[in-house]
């Protein structure tokens, strides 16, 4: 009888597992309020990204020929048609801001999906090889690594064409060494664990035991340099944007509008204060979360 | 400790040789001719370009002109510009003290600051003082210094007309360039006002280059401390009624330095890919910019050779961070 109840005990157990560990989390990611702060205008960004065409008043790149270069609405000269002025070309500077929390939001999801996955995948197999091939593969993220990341990012987009696509695939490209450092420290430490031995010995195959016995406990460093690349890869873009080796004009990206505005900036600061403090804003709120993300899943910190 | 050292290097020739394959293949990987592309818009005959094909080697196995790039690149051929007709070594070490002055400015200000700023963060652990210097720290860690220099410039070169724009030195001076290094070469002069406009120079650059490895500094220090500090030693040292400043100062700080001073050393990739922005808005004649113009010429030779160095340069430094990382930890070398 009692071996009848104990199956039922432990799938009781097993479902409710997750939702107790993220409770967990959320407990101790609350306490950060500067995380919290930084979930919030995140969640905004998010908002704002999916939604630009509905909340944009006009289309970004509309010319109002009449009105170029209006300041702000609540400067002289001002007018609430426009609420934060307009660029050189008359276009309204708040919907090509709003059109712009697009492309970053872009840019961040598939540079951290594109480099995510690949560095997992080239770290698990790096942790798992044979000596001479796990050298061979870390070797080649040594050199990728010795470019600054900016340059060799340049460069690449130099080779294959300024395009956003391209800049997005460079930066996938600089970053993705990082996951690979990552997940095969963390592999290579798993991998000699008890569990991980007596799963091995219970006979998984070799894919099982990458993907289902090991990926799962080698995740949290991996989510925290997620969030770090995102931001990462929004200022780089919009780096590369600036030096005009990312979104082309008329793209409001907002990297490639604080190059358009560049010449004016002496004579109308809105038109390059606004795209900046975008940016700045956009990637503060994501390193907030991830030093909260940080806090709540490194288990060193954990008080219990 | 030999080992250690020997271990170390040995894993330099490799990532050495994978980088010089990478500048290699780049000029190989480009869409179009390269020999096309030299010759620009007015094109050229087919006999001047198969001369050109051949003094070039392209005709070679690819192995061949491997073999010949690097033995080339061992003495110092990095090929010459398409624009100047310079070879590249020349060009890259002509520009390269513009580059190091602003880097060791900025260095010296983020450290300078960082540090300070670290200490009275830990000491003052959740107090006013360290949410508001982490604050501070994190916006800068955040920051696109591309739109922070165009800021800098809008107050401090437009409104306020203290600094100027762009350039290393006012055009009003002329003196030779002995050292390449505009403090010292103006001081050298001896011509009035030379080094103040060349520190004004040098003012806004090195404070935008400097934020970012600013920031890392003083969260790393802030960190570092807050690990010494709960040593038993420092407990020892409060219980002899040492001051504080002599138990923050002098004991925690000095063991708290080493993973800021690894950090400090990492910052050189940092600073080159920050000095490729900086150097552009400010338009300082330093490798950035070189860089990012002949990117933009299309002065492929240049782009190369230019990535080659800097790889290298990178790679050298931390190397030296960790041999003397080694050095400084026992525990290092054992791994």
């Amino acid at each position: 009888m009692t071996d009848a109840a104990t199956p039922t005990e432990t799938a009781e157990t097993a479902t409710a597992q997750p939702p107790r560990r993220l409770a967990e989390f959320w407990k101790y990611f609350r306490e950060n309020r500067g995380a919290v702060i930084g979930l919030y205008v995140f969640a905004v960004f998010v908002v704002v990204a999916i939604f630009a065409n509905l909340l944009a008043p006009y289309d970004p790149t509309q010319q109002f020929r009449q009105f170029t270069l209006i300041p702000p609405a609540w400067q002289e000269g001002g007018n609430w048609q426009f609420p934060l002025g307009t660029d050189p070309l008359g276009r309204d500077l708040l919907s090509r801001l709003l059109h712009g929390a697009r492309f970053s939001f872009f840019v961040g999801i598939v540079v951290v999906v594109v480099s995510a996955t690949g560095g997992i995948l080239v770290g698990l197999l790096a942790g798992f090889a044979p000596r001479w091939l796990d050298t061979i593969i870390m070797r080649i993220m040594d050199i990728i690594l010795a470019f600054p990341s900016l340059l060799l990012a340049l460069v690449l987009v130099a080779i294959l064409g300024p395009t956003l696509l391209n800049a997005m695939i460079a930066i996938a490209l600089v970053l993705q060494p990082h996951y690979v450092r990552l997940t095969r420290a963390s592999v290579i430490n798993e991998r000699t664990k008890d569990y991980v031995v007596s799963a091995r010995v219970a006979g998984a195959g070799l894919g099982r035991l990458m993907f289902i016995t090991v990926l799962p406990n080698c995740l949290a460093p991996i989510i925290v340099q997620a969030a770090l690349s995102f931001s990462t890869a929004i200022l780089d873009a919009a780096a590369l944007g600036f030096l005009g080796m990312g979104a082309q004009p008329p793209t409001p990206e907002w990297g490639t509008m604080l190059a358009d505005g560049r010449e004016f900036i002496l004579r109308a600061w809105w038109v390059v204060t606004f795209p900046g403090l975008a940016i700045l804003v956009t990637v503060l709120a994501i390193n907030l979360m991830g030093d909260g993300l940080r806090d709540a899943l490194d288990p060193k910190l954990k008080r219990s | 400790m030999l080992r250690y050292i020997l271990g170390r290097l040995l894993t330099f020739i490799p990532t050495f040789i994978g980088v010089t394959i990478v500048s290699f293949g780049f000029i190989r990987v480009l869409p179009g001719d390269p020999i096309i592309v030299m010759a620009g818009e007015r094109g050229m005959d087919q006999e001047r370009y198969n001369e050109l094909m051949n003094q070039y080697g392209f005709n070679d196995p690819l192995l061949v002109q491997f073999w010949d790039y690097l033995t080339g690149v061992l003495q110092g051929d990095l090929g010459q510009s398409f624009v100047t007709k310079r070879p590249v070594w020349d060009e890259f070490f002509a520009l390269f003290p513009a580059t190091l002055e602003l880097s060791i400015c900025a260095i010296i200000l983020a450290v300078m600051l960082g540090i300070p700023a670290g200490v009275i963060a830990a000491v003052n652990r959740g107090k006013f003082f360290d949410r508001a210097l982490m604050s501070t720290a994190l916006v800068g860690y955040s920051m696109p210094i591309f739109w922070w220099a165009l800021l800098m410039i809008i107050v401090f070169s437009g409104t306020l007309g203290w600094t100027p724009v762009s350039g290393r030195i006012d055009l009003l001076y002329y003196f030779d360039n002995t050292t390449g290094f505009m403090l010292i070469d103006s001081l050298l002069s001896g011509q009035d006002g030379a080094f103040l406009s060349a520190v004004r120079h040098l003012i806004l650059p090195s404070i935008v280059l400097a934020t970012i490895p600013l920031a890392v500094i003083a969260r790393q220090t802030r960190s570092a401390m807050l690990e010494v500090l709960s040593e038993d030693y420092i407990r020892t040292a409060r219980a002899k009624g040492l001051r504080p400043i002599r138990i923050n100062g002098l004991h925690a700080l000095r063991n708290a330095m080493i993973p800021v001073i690894t950090v400090i050393g990492l910052s050189v990739g940092t600073l080159l890919a920050g000095a490729i922005l900086t150097e552009t808005i400010f338009s300082w004649p330093g490798i950035g910019k070189w860089m990012v113009d002949s990117i933009y010429r299309r002065d492929y030779p240049v782009v190369q050779g230019g990535l080659l160095l800097i790889a290298v340069m990178v790679m050298v430094v931390n190397l030296t961070v960790d041999l003397l990382y080694g050095l400084i930890n026992p525990k290092i070398r054992k791994r």
